[in-house]
């Protein structure tokens, strides 16, 4: 018997877990797919927004505001890499402007006391690179961005290091109330708990619906994004967004943490909660929204694109709390934008709830720290040296275009929670993340992969399921 | 620790730049290679073809790259393998990282050979899913030749640049079933011979002015969509066509690896991604030079042999003191000739007798490779074909700016009989 089962390791459900983790309590954490951040946790803008956009006394201001504040003492603490280099908003023509002011008084409605309205002269002193059209902003220092999947991975690994089980590869089938709290039935066995708390995102509303009455329903709201090479990581310096709709936040152009360019997402509703397929009229759509802040873009220096399902519910809201009608179930559901950066807040509101609800005891052993994986592309030649001088594995580079070593392949594989397929390896070193999007690297990761893991080589896969890379010997069907 | 000339790269333009540096006199060499054997992407090249100039043989790629190794053994050329170059200063500083430590270097003069990189899917924004099954050729040959293992059984290739061609011939001999090859221009970018030993021998369909528009496939790759394009080479979406596969290999370019050269301060050519070189392929750094896949692409490896010994003895040449006096004339490329390397010459400094290596833009028939000194024209010759992928050679005599010594234009250009 659990006392706490959480259905989704995505940042939420991580998050949460780590939170918990500072009580006495038994913690299950039952992932469908192989890793953690698997799903929309992986695939997203990696922004910490502000929180001018959000509406006043939604839960989303209330969380955004609280969580965006967390980032840089939990970056620090969990080891994952932020960076708070403040957000614009652009306004492209002069009836655009009134809106900048709308956004701003939200803002400080939100609580946010260091937004400024700016001109043309002072939007470009902050990006040089600012295109002819844009005529003013609204700037917001506090805005930031992060590594959503390293910062997932972070709090997964705390919490697994404080006594959380993870289970992957466990599809929860169906849950049902019993007496002391809920039976799950599972890919990989039943489960009891007393308390579920439901982080399972796109199929969040599944997994409350089998429970209540009051159903929720979420529309998976696809994002489409285009990814530039690092040589391009410094076109604009903060993210750069564009006038809101109800549809989101609109094709942004921001950095990232690890130094690339970002542009993107597009929001468009779909049915098919598995399609994270990118389409051409989608990225056709990023590249001309995302060009309108620079006036072009360098298209020859995309290296990849993704897209992302954000899980949008009706309310318009995110269903963060107890279950009215289902004692013991706390819902944390459609987490869309500002999901990510909500995450601390919400997870410290949850486990708060979940350790009131079962009386827990602090967990008087509980490590906050947590170290991730050195990051040898990041250090000094005498730093280098010293990470050499523990390993050779470490002076072996693998990933010629991010700079990864062997050494840090193999601590992927053998940290908390450790990799099992080239993705979550790839997810936790940037290997593969390159210009050359694993050309050169593949077969080298497969060799260490698969003398790490103890597993023929053409079992390994690049994300669990039906996705060996090596399918056969040669000659097998002649 | 002091070297007078360190190679970056043992493939084949860094072997042959260090044997015949070690020739020209230079003793204190090192090669620097990030793989665990000398060789470079020749080791995975086993075909045969190889060597038809330089030896008068047809070698596989294995057998080239060893006379080369060979070379290097007998002749004592220090070399350090899994050894992975991360940066070379302006002055020549050079660290790279190992099993055994990070090394630090400073050399009199470079070398720089590294080679190049396949450009991958994501480089071409085909939109689709992200399933496993989609490489690039050089990839694929690495997992079939190299590890022994297919990436797939129901193969689709886009670009019928050489790669793409000798994987569709070495894919179907594995026993996969190769159902098309794609390629975008209205010729194919790799070698006749390629065209007809892998395409025609094994009856696989080459559509030429396609592209494909669509990758299909959650987990594993289950379909590409191809559509033809019209003359500005976009697609024409109405055309689409879809072709059930489970690996889609991709010979879509190759890019000369020059982040380490940007670092150097090293100039590149926008036209081939490659440093911008004189006549001794040196690069506006001084004593940096390049030979190889990373100066240009190259079709044989003849060639890349040729041109790096030509490396080696400059090298050797500016090791040993001989500076060079002027500044080197442009040679402008133009008229349909996309570039040329190298990319100016002295005429005071060069060797007798100089290799121009350069390729045109598009297909050209019936015209003539001309070459001319202000308005002296000093080559003109005709060539029935000229295409792509197929690289030229002119050879240029010095002894021509001895009849012309006020030169101060040098074109490269095709001429048509109009």
């Amino acid at each position: 018997m659990y006392d706490v089962a959480i259905i989704g390791a995505g940042v939420i459900g991580s998050a949460i877990a780590r939170e918990l983790s500072r009580f006495k309590l038994k913690i299950l954490v039952l992932e469908k797919e192989t890793d953690v951040a698997s799903g929309t946790s992986k695939a997203n803008s990696g922004i910490v927004h502000a929180g001018f956009d959000a509406e006043p006394d939604s839960l989303k201001a209330r969380y955004n505001i609280a969580g965006q504040k967390m980032f840089d003492a939990l970056s620090e603490e969990l080891d994952f890499p932020f960076k708070r280099c403040g957000s614009i908003v652009a306004a492209f023509s002069s009836d655009e402007l009134p809106k900048l002011e709308e956004l701003k008084t939200q803002g400080e409605n939100n609580g946010l006391n260091d937004l400024k309205i700016i001109g043309r002269d002072e939007l470009l002193r902050l990006e040089p690179n600012m295109g002819k059209k844009a005529i003013g902003a609204l700037f917001a220092p506090s805005g930031g961005i992060v590594c959503p999947y390293e910062m997932t991975i972070a709090f997964a690994e705390n919490a697994a290091e404080n006594g959380v089980e993870f289970l992957f590869e466990c599809p929860v089938e169906n849950a049902v109330k019993t007496k002391d709290g809920f039976l799950l039935k599972t890919g990989l066995g039943e489960f009891n708990t007393k308390i579920l708390i439901n982080a399972a995102g796109l199929f969040s509303d599944q997994v409350n619906n089998w429970l209540s009455e009051n159903k929720i329903k979420i529309i998976p709201r696809k994002g489409e994004y285009c990814l530039f090479d690092k040589t391009e990581g410094a076109l604009v310096g903060h993210t750069l967004f564009q006038l809101p709709t109800k549809m989101g936040k609109g094709v942004l152009l921001s950095p990232t943490v690890d130094g690339n360019l970002l542009a993107g997402p597009t929001s468009t509703d779909i049915e098919d909660k598995a399609n994270v397929a990118t389409t051409r009229e989608g990225l056709e759509e990023v590249l001309a929204k995302s060009g309108l802040y620079t006036g072009g873009l360098p298209l020859s220096k995309i290296i990849t694109a993704f897209a992302g399902l954000r899980a949008h519910s009706i309310t318009d809201d995110f269903i963060i709390g107890e279950a009215e009608d289902v004692k013991g179930l706390i819902n944390v559901s459609g987490i869309e934008s500002p999901g990510l950066t909500s995450a601390p807040a919400i997870a410290k509101h949850v486990a708060g709830l979940a350790a009131e609800m079962t009386a827990a005891d602090k967990n008087e052993s509980f490590k906050p720290r947590r170290k991730g994986i050195p990051r040898f592309r990041h250090m000094s030649t005498d730093e280098r040296k010293a990470l050499i001088a523990k390993s050779p594995d470490y002076g072996q580079i693998v990933c010629r275009c991010e700079t990864v070593t062997k050494g840090e392949i193999l601590d992927a594989m053998r940290a908390p929670l450790g990799a099992k397929n080239l993705d979550a390896v790839k997810r936790r070193t940037r290997m593969g993340m390159g210009r050359c999007q694993a050309g050169f690297c593949s077969m080298r990761v497969l060799d260490i992969v698969s003398e790490e893991l103890g597993i023929p080589i053409d079992q390994v896969t690049k994300f669990g399921g039906n996705t060996r890379l090596l399918i056969e010997k040669n000659k097998a069907t002649i | 620790m002091q070297v007078d000339l360190a190679v970056i790269g043992g493939g084949p333009a860094g072997l042959a730049a260090a044997v015949a540096a070690r020739e020209a006199g230079i003793e204190d060499i090192i090669i620097l290679e990030r793989e665990e054997s000398l060789g470079g992407i020749l080791n995975q090249c086993i075909h045969n073809g190889f060597g038809l100039h330089t030896f008068k043989e047809e070698l596989t790629g294995p057998e080239y790259a060893g006379r080369y190794i060979n070379k290097v053994m007998e002749a004592a050329i220090p070399y350090r393998l899994n050894t992975m170059v991360l940066s070379i200063s302006p002055d020549k500083k050079i660290i790279a990282s190992s099993g055994q430590g990070l090394l630090e270097l400073e050399a009199k003069a470079v070398i720089l050979a590294m080679g190049c990189r396949e450009r991958p899917r994501g480089a071409l924004n085909i939109p689709g899913g992200r399933p496993v099954g989609i490489y690039t050729a050089g990839t694929a040959q690495h997992f079939v030749n190299i590890k022994g293992y297919m990436p797939g059984k129901e193969v689709v290739i886009l670009g019928s640049g050489d790669i793409g061609l000798i994987m569709a011939r070495r894919m179907t001999l594995e026993g996969a079933r190769v159902k098309a090859v794609i390629e975008l221009m209205p010729y194919s970018g790799g070698l006749n011979r390629n065209i007809v030993q892998c395409l025609d021998d094994y009856g696989i369909p080459l559509r030429l002015s396609h592209t494909i528009t669509e990758i299909i496939g959650k987990e594993r790759v289950e379909a590409v969509k191809a559509a033809r394009v019209d003359e500005n080479r976009r697609p024409i979406y109405e055309t689409e066509e879809t072709i059930s596969c489970d690996t889609l290999l991709l010979s879509v370019g190759l890019l000369p690896e020059n982040e380490l050269s940007k670092e150097a301060g090293v100039k590149l050519s926008p036209v081939t991604g490659g440093p911008l070189v004189g006549d001794n392929l040196q690069t506006n750094m001084e004593g940096v030079f390049a030979c190889g896949n990373v100066l240009h692409v190259h079709d044989l490896v003849d060639f890349v042999s040729e041109e790096s010994e030509q490396a080696g003895r400059n090298a050797a040449k500016y090791i040993q003191g001989s500076s060079r006096a002027g500044k080197g004339i442009e040679i402008e490329a133009t008229g349909g000739i996309r570039y040329c390397v190298p990319a100016s010459i002295d005429p005071v400094s060069m060797e007798e007798s100089l290799s121009l290596r350069f390729r045109v833009g598009d297909v050209y028939k019936n015209s003539s490779i001309a070459l001319y000194l202000d308005e002296n024209r000093v080559i003109n010759k005709k060539r029935p074909i000229l295409t792509p992928g197929e690289m030229e050679t002119l050879i240029l005599k010095k002894e021509w700016f001895a009849k012309y010594p006020n030169t101060k234009k040098i074109i490269l250009k095709l001429e048509t009989k109009e």
